[in-house]
């Protein structure tokens, strides 16, 4: 038995990085959940009662029971003392209610998620995966070719290009190429005529895309290439690049096997944390292009002070950037066992 | 408590000495630097104009909807705007509001991520940890959701709200880096010589410590002052702060919902905005990339 607990203790103390991780996301979370929870409780006390009101009408019963309806629904009762209100918030919560609009019967946190998610989805990681493919690309030939003339272009290109806020650089590009040239559309995802047929459907839906995906990729080609530029000049200047040099091996497959390879090493952390920032952070690029993603959903829903789905969308994205941080980490801390000393 | 006082000044007066010195040493660099040297110049242009520019190119307030979206001429040299004012002569106007802005974000952002970086690298132990698991905690929290949600609460009426709320989630990251460079300068000889001679902390963290992480706070501060810009016109674009109409971003929102995509000599009212916004940026980054090759050895070409 002492054995066994001498080996447990060795194992937790072999993954204690992993564990510190785990607690500082448990934390996070209940910081994010009381938060919300801070949120609905600070609202004007009687948004439950007018609630309950509205549905008294619309569903014809007795005040009382629309009252227990709307309780359940918003997940929150005003009478309820402050730690039976959270418990009971926080089993809403557990039960997959993240919340009911406060104006519209069908609407709520979970069916905007389902609605929105997809097409955010598509545009960001679209965007990302050509980013960084075309970006890493970029930069180990500016590390290889250093101070060059492709070297000076290109750094004089990402000068300009990181230089313009993305969702300007939509602006601009929304304007020329979707108003006056009218070659894309500027609004919405999807042409809803061409709903009948797969392949229309599926047409106008890259086509409405498009520009979106153009502009998210322009803008984040400049950091990745600069990131894998340091990355791999860091590496050419190792033992292995210059014996594979004298080696005489030619410059291609240098790049190829040598170079590249582990200069992306520390990028593809990088691309995983990335990653989790897709899910919440677009809402200005999707407000300007007006498609209908989820960061436009927590837009339009914060105009319109409709509490409770903002609160769910907020619990949603909240939690699902803490996690893929967390997966992140844990990705980066398996790779890399440097990070898990520090 | 009065020697303890006595002792703070002192350091104090040795670090403003210092900080003299490393002043022209910091001009002698950044003239040294192409890069550094074209940026400073940008950003010195634009300071110039955001303190005299209303001097020298008075703004007209007065609008006139005959006036409206009108081709750039010699009396307007950028054309009117929506309202038939010049807007040449808003953007200048404009340049103060969008940088006190910036300044004011990038001071708080900045002071605050430097005090706590140092006290958590110098200190070391119990307070170093504590600090440790606050920013964490506070790295990890996301970031925009929470600031769309504050807007819902707080009207974001003058730039000083405006500056709070975006430095808010903006100091943790530059107190971690700082709390880094802290710790590995206290390794170095120098800082280890200071202690064994017993010179006090205030002189060792004001004219020991301080100089030496200068140029990584001023490239901090001026990316923070970049980053504000987008914040701020972000947060403008998406309806969530309220804007003097001579912001830049304010005339890039109020030319969009005015159909300005529509009328060819309207575009001119988003575009020079933008071209505006990137002149700055581009400013910035030149002089903190430069910066950065000055002072970061390892960077120095051949």
């Amino acid at each position: 038995m002492s054995n066994f607990g001498r080996k447990l203790k060795a194992f937790f103390y072999k993954t204690k990085y992993f564990w510190t991780k785990l607690l500082l996301t448990l934390l996070t979370m209940l910081i994010v959940t009381v938060l919300s929870f801070v949120l609905i409780k600070s609202l004007p006390g009687d948004v439950v009662h007018q609630y309950a009101l509205n549905l008294q009408n619309t569903m014809k019963v007795p005040y009382e029971e629309a009252y227990e309806t709307a309780t359940r629904l918003l997940n929150y009762d005003p009478e309820q003392n402050i730690f039976s209100a959270f418990v009971s918030y926080l089993g809403g919560l557990m039960r997959g209610n993240l919340g009911q609009s406060m104006f519209l019967e069908d609407v709520t946190a979970n069916t905007l998620i389902r609605d929105y998610l997809p097409w955010t989805l598509l545009v960001s990681s679209t965007s990302l995966f050509l980013s960084f493919i075309i970006g890493t690309g970029m930069g180990v030939r500016m590390a290889r070719k250093r101070n060059g003339l492709t070297d000076t272009i290109m750094t004089g290109a990402i000068t300009v290009t990181s230089s313009i806020p993305d969702y300007l650089l939509g602006v601009i590009l929304l304007m020329y190429l979707g108003s006056v040239a009218g070659i894309f559309p500027t609004y919405g995802a999807y042409d809803l005529s061409s709903k009948g047929n797969f392949w229309q459907f599926l047409a106008s839906i890259l086509h409405h895309a498009a520009l979106p995906i153009f502009t998210c990729t322009v803008a984040q080609i400049g950091g990745w290439a600069l990131m894998a530029k340091g990355s791999a000049v860091s590496v050419l200047g190792d033992d292995y690049v210059n014996a594979a040099v004298i080696r005489g091996l030619p410059p291609r497959l240098i790049d190829r096997r040598y170079l590249k390879r582990n200069a992306m090493l520390p990028l593809i952390t990088s691309l995983v944390i990335n990653f989790a920032y897709l899910f919440g952070g677009s809402a200005v690029m999707e407000s300007v292009f007006a498609y209908p993603g989820i960061g436009r959903a927590f837009t339009i829903y914060i105009g319109k002070r409709d509490y409770f789905v903002v609160q769910g969308l907020f619990v949603f994205l909240s939690f699902f950037i803490i996690i893929a941080n967390l997966l992140a980490d844990t990705v980066c801390g398996l790779l890399d066992p440097r990070i898990r000393e520090r | 408590m009065k020697a303890a006082l006595k002792k703070f000044g002192k350091g104090l007066a040795t670090f403003f000495k210092g900080l003299g010195k490393s002043v022209a040493t910091f001009a002698s660099m950044i003239y040294g630097n192409k890069k550094a040297f074209a940026g400073a110049i940008i950003l010195m242009l634009f300071v110039f104009l955001a303190l005299f520019g209303r001097l020298i190119f008075p703004y007209d307030e007065t609008t006139s909807f005959s006036q409206m979206y009108q081709s750039p001429s010699a009396e307007h040299i950028l054309g009117t705007d929506g309202m038939g004012r010049d807007l040449f002569d808003m953007i200048i106007y404009g340049t103060r509001d969008v940088m006190s802005i910036a300044f004011m974000t990038a001071l708080m952002t900045v002071g605050l991520g430097a005090v706590v970086g140092i006290v958590a690298g110098y200190a070391g132990g119990w307070t170093d940890k504590v600090i440790g698991v606050v920013l964490n905690v506070v790295m990890s929290l996301p970031t925009f959701p929470i600031l769309l949600i504050m807007s819902m609460f707080i009207t974001i009426k003058d730039n000083f709200t405006l500056a709070v709320i975006l430095s808010i989630f903006s100091w943790p990251g530059l107190a971690r880096a700082v709390r880094a460079q802290i710790i590995s300068l206290k390794e170095r000889d120098f800082i280890q010589i200071c202690k064994v001679m017993g010179l006090s902390k205030a002189h060792i963290i004001f004219s020991e410590l301080l100089p030496n992480i200068m140029s990584f706070v001023a490239i901090n501060f001026i990316s923070s002052m970049k980053n504000a810009i987008t914040a701020s016109v972000g947060m403008m674009t998406l309806g969530l702060a309220l804007f003097e109409p001579t912001n830049w971003g304010g005339i890039i929102v109020n030319a969009r919902n005015s159909g300005a995509f529509a009328i060819p000599a309207a575009r001119l009212s988003i575009i020079a905005p933008i071209v505006t916004i990137m002149l700055f940026q581009i400013g910035a980054i030149l002089f903190s990339n430069g910066l950065d090759e000055a002072f970061n050895p390892r960077l120095r070409k051949n």
